[in-house]
Order: structure tokens, then C-alpha cells, then sequence
């Protein structure tokens, strides 16, 4: 931005509300870092409270004993996974048409919780297959699409990291991130599109819910955690992104 | 509450080994995630650091 510019922006915001502030890393630094103590500590009040109901207010499952308590980690990992891929994309997608550097780092801030959770996803499904199903890892359409989506986290990853000018590993990993969203649905739909070892979503828009009512509370309490986690997360790293790669502008040497 | 005593409870009803690999597993996860970011965070502030640093030795050696 050059000083016109900016002086411009400033005599627009006097006048109105101006939306596009916040997408300048400049104006954006510190309002991330307002902003992640209170996604961090709702992130772990959260997961507290999320925990007390899943271990000591949720009863035991009456066909898979105990086992099913490994739905509170599950289920909201697995959100995640597919959520957090949906809004990398988003902002990949926004970088790439915009040529907006801050949409892009945060796409690059977001892929590394989103593989993390899908890993999770993936690890806790193989300990909750192996006592209900008799397996850790079976290839049905849910396990390998999901299977897909982590590879496809550190695809992008690893493809950004290959390429040293910042701006065009953003335009790559977008490219990435954009053709790998089909894959999102197919891991949706997946289990009803095919025959899956996988069960069927306990929750969907359509009917009530089959389970009862402090299993899926206590559910829904742990994936709101997992989110205020995500944002918290994605900042940090954001914040740390924007160092690393506005070193030579005026506002970061201000931070440092 | 469904447990009569701590060893119920982290007996899981027999299920304990996958409960708790799931548990401690994601929490592990997170916390080494928190971590890296953070150390992430402290190499770009000394970098950015020594990198004002210099610019600012470079820029008196200029003037003198």
C-alpha cells in the first residue's frame, strides 16, 4: 500500500464503517492477539466442561459399553478435519483470485491444525473400530476418504514448503486446496452412498438425533471446543506467519 | 455418575486401552501443536530482531 492509499483508506474509514480494514496484516496483528486468549481459555472451559459430561454424566452405551466414550474426541476431530479443510480452501481460493496476501496465510496457518485433526480423526477411529468392529483399519469409502483429505493437508503443506517465493507457493497450494474440495462431500456422503463398515451419522438435519440426549450435549460441548481451539490455534500461527513473512515492511519492525 | 471407584473409572469398563489412547493421544497432539507454534513464533521474533538489529548498525555506519 502506498502512503496515498493509506491515506485514502484512512478518510474512508472516518465516513464509514471500513470492512477491509482488518485484511491488512498490519491492522490485523494485533487484533489477532486480542483476540486468541479468549478463543483459548473458551477453548479449554470447553473442553472441561465437555469432558465432565462425556466421562460422568453421559451413561454407558448399552450395546458398546464404555467404548463409545471415544465419540467426544472422534466426532468433533472429524468436524474439524473437514470443516477446517472447507475454510483453508476458502481462503486459499480468496488469495488466489484477490491476490490478498493475508487470505493466503491464513490458509497456510490452518493446514497443519487441519491435518492434525484429521489424523486424530483417523487415530481414534482405528481405537473405536478395533473393540466394536474387530478391526483397527478396514478400506470402506469413509476410512479412505478421510485417509485422502490427510494426505491431501500434507500435500499442501509440503507443496508451499517446496517452493521458496511465498506468493507463488500460495498460488500452488491454492490450486491444491481448490481441486482437493471435491473430496469433502465424498467423505460426507460417504456413508450413504456406499455400503461403509462405517455407522451412519448419528446427527443430521433431517431427523432427531439417535442418541441420548447428554451423550450428544456433551458432544456438542466438545466440538464447540475443538473449534474455539481451531481459531485460537490459527491465530497464533497466523501471527507468527506474518512475522516471518513481512519481515521487511515497517510494521513489523515496529512489533519486533 | 457411572463409576464407583477411580480404578472403574480408569478401567473403562474394559475398554480403558482404547479410551484412554484416544484421550491422551489427542490431548498429547494439541499440546505439542501448542508448542511448536509457539517456538515458531519465538525464532521469527529473534530473527526479526537481530535483522533490526543490523539494519540500524548498517544505517549509523552510513551517516558516519
Amino acid at each position: 500500500m502506498t502512503g496515498t492509499q493509506q491515506l485514502a483508506a484512512g478518510n474512508q474509514a472516518q465516513s464509514r464503517i471500513h470492512w477491509f480494514k482488518y485484511a491488512s496484516p498490519h491492522t490485523f496483528y494485533p487484533l489477532a492477539g486480542r483476540l486468541i486468549p479468549w478463543f483459548a481459555a473458551a477453548a479449554a472451559l470447553l473442553t472441561i466442561a465437555g469432558l465432565y459430561v462425556g466421562f460422568f454424566v453421559a451413561p454407558t452405551d448399552h450395546q458398546q459399553g464404555e467404548a463409545y466414550r471415544i465419540i467426544f474426541i472422534h466426532v468433533p476431530t472429524a468436524w474439524m478435519s473437514m470443516f477446517i479443510y472447507l475454510v483453508m480452501a476458502t481462503w486459499a481460493g480468496i488469495g488466489l483470485a484477490f491476490n490478498t496476501r493475508l487470505s493466503s496465510m491464513m490458509a497456510s496457518a490452518l493446514a497443519p491444525t487441519g491435518a492434525l485433526m484429521t489424523f486424530l480423526a483417523l487415530w481414534t477411529g482405528a481405537l473405536w473400530g478395533r473393540p466394536t468392529w474387530g478391526t483397527w483399519w478396514v478400506w470402506d469409502a469413509r476410512l479412505t476418504s478421510e485417509l485422502i483429505l490427510l494426505f491431501l493437508y500434507i500435500g499442501f503443506m509440503a507443496l508451499q514448503a517446496a517452493i521458496d517465493d511465498p506468493r507463488r507457493a500460495d498460488r500452488a497450494g491454492a490450486v491444491l486446496a481448490l481441486v482437493g474440495v471435491v473430496n469433502i462431500p465424498i467423505i460426507y456422503f460417504s456413508v450413504q452412498w456406499w455400503n461403509t463398515l462405517h455407522q451412519g451419522s448419528s446427527i443430521n438435519l433431517t431427523r432427531a438425533p439417535s442418541m441420548a440426549a447428554t451423550m450428544l450435549i456433551g458432544m456438542l460441548i466438545m466440538a464447540l471446543a475443538a473449534w474455539a481451539y481451531t481459531i485460537a490455534i490459527a491465530l497464533y500461527r497466523v501471527r507468527a506467519i506474518m512475522l516471518e513473512r513481512e519481515k521487511n515492511t515497517d510494521w513489523v519492525k515496529e512489533v519486533a | 455418575m457411572n463409576w464407583g471407584s477411580a480404578g472403574e473409572f480408569f478401567a473403562m469398563g474394559g475398554y480403558g486401552l482404547y479410551v484412554w489412547g484416544s484421550m491422551i493421544v489427542t490431548f498429547g497432539a494439541l499440546a505439542v501443536e501448542i508448542l511448536a507454534v509457539r517456538s515458531r513464533r519465538k525464532t521469527a521474533h529473534e530473527q526479526l530482531r537481530r535483522w533490526v538489529r543490523n539494519a540500524q548498525r548498517n544505517g549509523n555506519e552510513n551517516k558516519a
